[in-house]
């Protein structure tokens, strides 16, 4: 399914999750953002978002432990960012996949 | 002179391996070692039922040497260091072995010291785990002496080893106290750090009702920062916090200890691997298979067998020189218990999320993605499936190792 965010037609899961990494900007992450009564995005936000954004395109597995060991910020302050599910957030706002199980 | 394939690790894809490959590589031309620090190998799907009294220890443990075929040696070492340069491998008693071609299926363990006061005083006291056979016989006692309380089921964090597993145990906790009539005194709390129990689309939409049916709690996005043993509750990183009269917890899941020795692995100590080769991505004659990969395909005694067939094939290719098969896509095939002498069955790859549809052939008998007596059965007799069958890597009948399309999109 397709969906317009931010004036842009975008590819979308039935969450809401972009399924083209490609077809994601700023403006778009802006929005979603908004939807999960995150931001307005800030400096730590986007350094997440870009380390996200780079892992998925390397094909890397996304884990709390990865992105906690990568420097760019701590689990603590990943929850302090985006409160409520740091993962699920920040990946929508990224505009990859979600983290999921096998079921 | 022969050369010599060495596999690391004698559980289910190591064993599964020297079995394929025995058959497969001339005795004259290929020795073959397999190499283990234990003699006993482990049904580890057992390790979900033993702590209900649902199986006994001695159906679930046999010797190692009895799966590994004629023609193979079979050595209990422990691997000091893994050096693919020198296509070697030290053993922490000194002696060197020298290959031609490897093989690493060293499996994962868990990992409860990696988060702050799991090991404190309190663990296999009201801290327990069902992942090794130490932790489900431990869990054992306390469960049949349980008069009630907060029970709380906790994964850590992903990826770990059959990651169904402890949705399913509390399943099975749900109709062990019922059958004992104290359902009622006991709270059943699931604790996972995905977004819920269940994750995907069809999964979800399927069965997500089961949790409340049962009355489970569900505490989602939780990454535990510490278990506080001294207040008995789980606390996480955003400050909530979980009580617990009786923590259930999956700890973190790592690769092999060698493999970090070798520095071969990633954050996890999982192996950097083709994911649909199965070579090395670093080594051209190192294979990994199973749990030691870091592929995103799921920590499971299934996902190793459909593995198997393709690396046993990759191997004779390679041997020969030819180009390797990208034929593995990730199948994975599991018998999920959900309580009341029933079970679903789900079928998956990296493609394909689980779906309904029927297995292993189009008219059945089992359906995919439902509950019923017939799956669960289905999984009791996997036991014998495993032992006579599948770690001599027999085929099964009608299980391809590849995934079959879904009728349905």
């Amino acid at each position: 399914m397709t969906k317009t965010i931010a004036g842009t037609e975008v590819a979308v899961n039935e969450e809401g999750y972009l399924t083209d990494m490609s077809q994601w900007n700023e403006a778009i992450a802006n929005v979603i953002a908004e939807e999960e009564g995150i931001g307005p995005l800030a400096e730590g936000h986007m350094k997440v978002i870009n380390y996200l954004r780079e892992q998925q395109a390397k094909g890397a597995s996304i884990t709390i432990r990865s992105m906690g060991k990568s420097g760019v910020v701590t689990t603590k302050e990943l929850y302090d960012l985006f409160p409520g599910g740091p993962l699920k957030k920040s990946s929508k706002i990224a505009g990859i996949p979600k983290p999921v199980g096998c079921i | 002179m022969s050369k010599h394939l060495l596999i690391l690790g004698g559980g289910t894809a190591g064993t599964m391996m020297a079995n394929h490959l025995r058959r497969r590589l001339p005795p004259s031309e290929w020795r073959m070692t397999v190499v283990d620090r234990s003699d006993r190998h482990l049904y580890q799907p057992g390790f979900l039922f033993l702590p209900f009294g649902i199986y006994d220890e001695h159906q679930i443990v046999r010797k190692t040497q009895d799966f590994i075929p004629r023609g193979v040696d079979f050595l209990q070492a422990e691997v000091n260091q893994i050096s693919p340069e020198n296509h070697a491998v030290s053993l922490t008693d000194g002696r060197s072995l020298a290959y031609d071609l490897l093989i690493i299926a060293t499996g994962c363990r868990t990992a409860p010291e990696e988060t702050e006061g799991m090991l404190g005083p309190k663990w296999r006291v009201n801290v327990h785990d069902f992942y090794t056979l130490d932790g489900a016989k431990a869990l054992r006692s306390k469960l049949a002496s349980f008069a009630g309380g907060r029970i709380v089921v906790h994964i850590n964090e992903m990826p770990i080893k059959c990651p169904v597993a402890p949705l399913e145990f509390t399943f099975l906790a749900d109709t062990f106290f019922r059958q004992r009539k104290l359902r009622e005194k006991v709270t059943l709390t699931y604790v996972t750090p995905l977004s819920g129990a269940f994750t995907k689309p069809k999964s979800s939409k399927k069965l997500g009702h089961l949790l409340a049916d049962k009355g489970i709690e569900l505490v989602t996005d939780f990454v535990a920062e510490k278990v506080d043993q001294e207040h008995d509750k789980l606390v996480c990183f955003d400050g909530r916090e979980v009580p617990y009269d009786l923590l259930v917890t999956t700890p973190t899941n790592m690769g092999d200890e060698a493999v970090r020795r070798s520095t071969l692995g990633d954050d996890l100590d999982f192996i950097p691997t083709h994911k649909h080769t199965l070579q090395s991505l670093q080594h051209p004659d190192v294979f990994v298979i199973g749990d030691a990969t870091n592929l995103p395909a799921s920590k499971a005694g299934s996902v190793a067998h459909f593995e198997s067939e393709t690396l046993a094939d990759n191997v004779l290719l390679h041997i020969k020189g030819k180009p390797l098969k990208e034929e593995f896509d990730g199948h994975s095939n599991c018998f999920i218990e959900s309580g009341n002498g029933k079970a679903l069955l789900i079928d998956f790859n990296y493609e394909h999320e689980p779906h309904e549809g029927r297995f292993p052939f189009a008219f059945g008998p089992m359906k995919l993605l439902e509950e019923s007596r017939l799956n669960h059965l289905g999984k009791l007799a996997f036991r014998y499936v495993y032992w006579h069958l599948l770690l001599k890597a027999w085929p099964l009948p009608g299980i391809h190792r590849q995934k079959k399309k879904p009728l349905t999109p």
